[in-house]
């Protein structure tokens, strides 16, 4: 297979659009700031971004103007409270309106299921008396057809145009494995239509193969690699660096106020030129108080079927 | 509140709530647990009174067995040593939407007395005072799960005639309705507060208050519930957190007191 590693800048570059839907997933887990903060610095804008959790990182490119529309289904700071940027949007059109379409947590990995399998819909047990069906008219009551006492409501399939996943590892033709938290980014790599893959480190093919079930997204689906060291920073990579819990506490005090807040933008986004920049500024110690101990997981027999 | 302080007790609100929620969990099998109090509430069962009680996160985590207090649900404590680490998608369909989870934790913004519970918007959904996180899984929790632990602050603004939104339904105040809801949940059975512990009527759906913690007059109650709360017609008292649960909170669960204290 040919390689289609590449650098963050040219990957952003090739495959996000102004006007996108982009998907940048991994619950808590594995969420790739490198590449929210690239999309930042080359000014995209008027993308549609989905995510279950926004988390802090669509707080960020909330606040650099990259987006029109957000599709959620929490809107918080894990653990902490509010994500002020967004907010300001929605609740003082701060300094501009944000258009957001919501669903439940089952809902949008539904909708990822929808648009990975090719299916019109997909139905679920969820929104019975809830008032989430009378805001967002696209989630609809429907009879099942086998049985006409029992109702379901449908989702539709999201179908991004670009989906950003980080990964441990992966070949350079995109096959990547992950362990931990799964999310949903398999599901959300099987819908989208251009795919790419940042990893902390990319492996030989035989690494790769050598584990064939820890595989979660294929390189056919892939198009782009990127070797991008301590890409989730402050979200983890587990067994490589832990959450920094402690960033998230104090995005809660950057974010309430916009002129502190484009003060960070400003510092640690536009003015550096690259991930590996940002790597550096923070410093080695900040990222050795990350370094999780050891828990190693043992190895299983596949069988040599010569 | 009365003039009897929390000091003067020996015990703080937040662990006089975390005691009497994890009663509620005595034999538990599979539990939805949330960050902050509920986490240490589901934790402190496990070495107390459900020890068989499996922690399921909504991160996909079942199983889980934390090493150290996580501040999200989504914490890598969270994935080493768990039982299983599932997709989100197996997760919510196979152990939650199939029937699997025997309690869950549910908190809000604002709660009924038919316990539905509010995470979205205060104010109106377009124009709102205050956006709120919204659903996360709570919708489809609510109505799957067995039934419905609530561990929240009590407040006029809490514990509200009207809800400015419904994020996740509870009893309807009509029971034969709930009955014939065909869900695997009976919506919420309990409600722990930092004045006092509350069921639901069987016949009426409401909520209705159990026990007050020590010091916590009926006065106090009415003055932070936004509707004229029902009282049991043996009201008693919340006994008060054992040596060993205080230890197990204050040695073990949160030694650096971040939700306790």
């Amino acid at each position: 297979m040919s390689s289609k590693q590449t650098t963050m800048r040219d990957a952003v570059a090739d495959l996000v659009r102004d006007g996108d839907t982009v998907a940048i997933e991994g619950f808590t887990h594995l969420i790739c700031f490198a590449a929210g903060h690239e999309i930042i610095r080359q000014r995209k804008r008027d993308l549609t971004l989905a995510r279950m959790t926004p988390d802090v990182i669509y707080d960020q490119m909330v606040a650099g103007g990259v987006a029109r529309t957000l599709i959620f289904s929490w809107l918080g700071n894990p653990g902490v409270g509010s994500l002020h940027a967004i907010r300001r949007r929605i609740e003082d059109h701060d300094p501009a309106p944000l258009e957001i379409e919501e669903y439940s947590h089952f809902g949008m990995v539904c909708r990822y299921v929808a648009g990975a399998s090719n299916l019109p819909f997909f139905p679920i047990r969820s929104y019975y008396e809830s008032d989430i069906p009378t805001v967002n008219p696209k989630i609809v009551p429907m009879r099942s057809p086998y049985d006409a006492g029992d109702e379901v409501y449908v989702v539709p399939p999201l179908r991004p145009d670009v989906t950003i996943v980080h990964a441990q590892r992966a070949d350079p033709s995109g096959d990547a494995q992950i362990w931990g938290l799964l999310g949903c980014q398999k599901e959300a790599a099987f819908a989208a239509d251009r795919v790419i893959v940042v990893c902390e480190e990319v492996v030989e093919e035989s690494v790769i193969r050598r584990d064939p079930n820890r595989t979660v997204i294929p390189g056919v689906v892939v198009d782009a690699v990127v070797e991008e060291p301590f890409a989730c920073h402050p979200s983890f990579t587990q067994g490589y660096y832990d959450r920094d819990n402690a960033f998230y506490l104090e995005w809660d005090r950057i974010a309430r106020d916009p002129e502190t807040l484009e003060t960070w933008l400003k510092e640690w986004v536009y003015d550096l030129g690259s991930h590996a920049d940002y790597v550096e500024k923070w410093g080695a110690a900040h990222w050795d108080a990350l370094r999780p101990g050891e828990a190693l997981s043992g190895e299983v027999d596949y069988g040599r079927y010569a | 509140m009365s003039a009897a302080t929390t000091e003067d007790l020996g015990y703080s609100k937040s662990e006089i709530m975390i005691a009497a929620s994890s009663r509620g969990l005595a034999g538990a099998k599979n539990c939805f647990v949330g960050v902050g109090l509920p986490n240490i509430v589901c934790n402190l069962a496990q070495r107390t009174v459900a020890r068989d009680l499996q922690l399921v996160y909504e991160s996909g985590v079942f199983g889980a067995r934390p090493e150290r207090l996580p501040l999200s649900i989504g914490d890598p404590t969270l994935a080493t040593g768990a039982t299983a680490i599932t997709s989100m998608f197996e997760l919510f369909a196979f152990y939650l939407q199939a029937g699997l989870i025997d309690v869950a934790f549910l908190g809000g913004a604002q709660i009924d007395r038919f316990g539905n519970l509010n995470t979205t918007v205060i104010g109106s959904y377009d124009a709102p005072k205050v956006r709120l996180p919204g659903s996360g899984g709570a919708c489809e929790i609510a109505i799957h799960a067995r039934r419905i632990l609530v561990i929240m602050r009590q407040a006029q603004r809490s514990f509200v005639n009207e809800l400015d939104f419904r994020t996740s339904p509870g009893h309807s105040g009509d029971p034969a309705h709930d009955a014939a809801r065909g869900w695997h949940g009976s919506g919420p059975t309990s409600v722990v507060t930092d004045l006092g512990t509350y069921g639901f009527d069987a016949a009426t759906g409401e909520m209705t208050l159990l026990t007050m913690h020590p010091g916590v007059t009926i006065d106090d109650v009415r003055a932070n519930t936004g509707w004229d709360p029902k009282l049991a017609t043996d009201l008693g008292e919340t006994p008060v957190p054992s040596a060993e649960e205080l230890r197990l909170i204050r040695e073990e669960l949160d030694p650096g007191g971040v939700y306790t204290k």
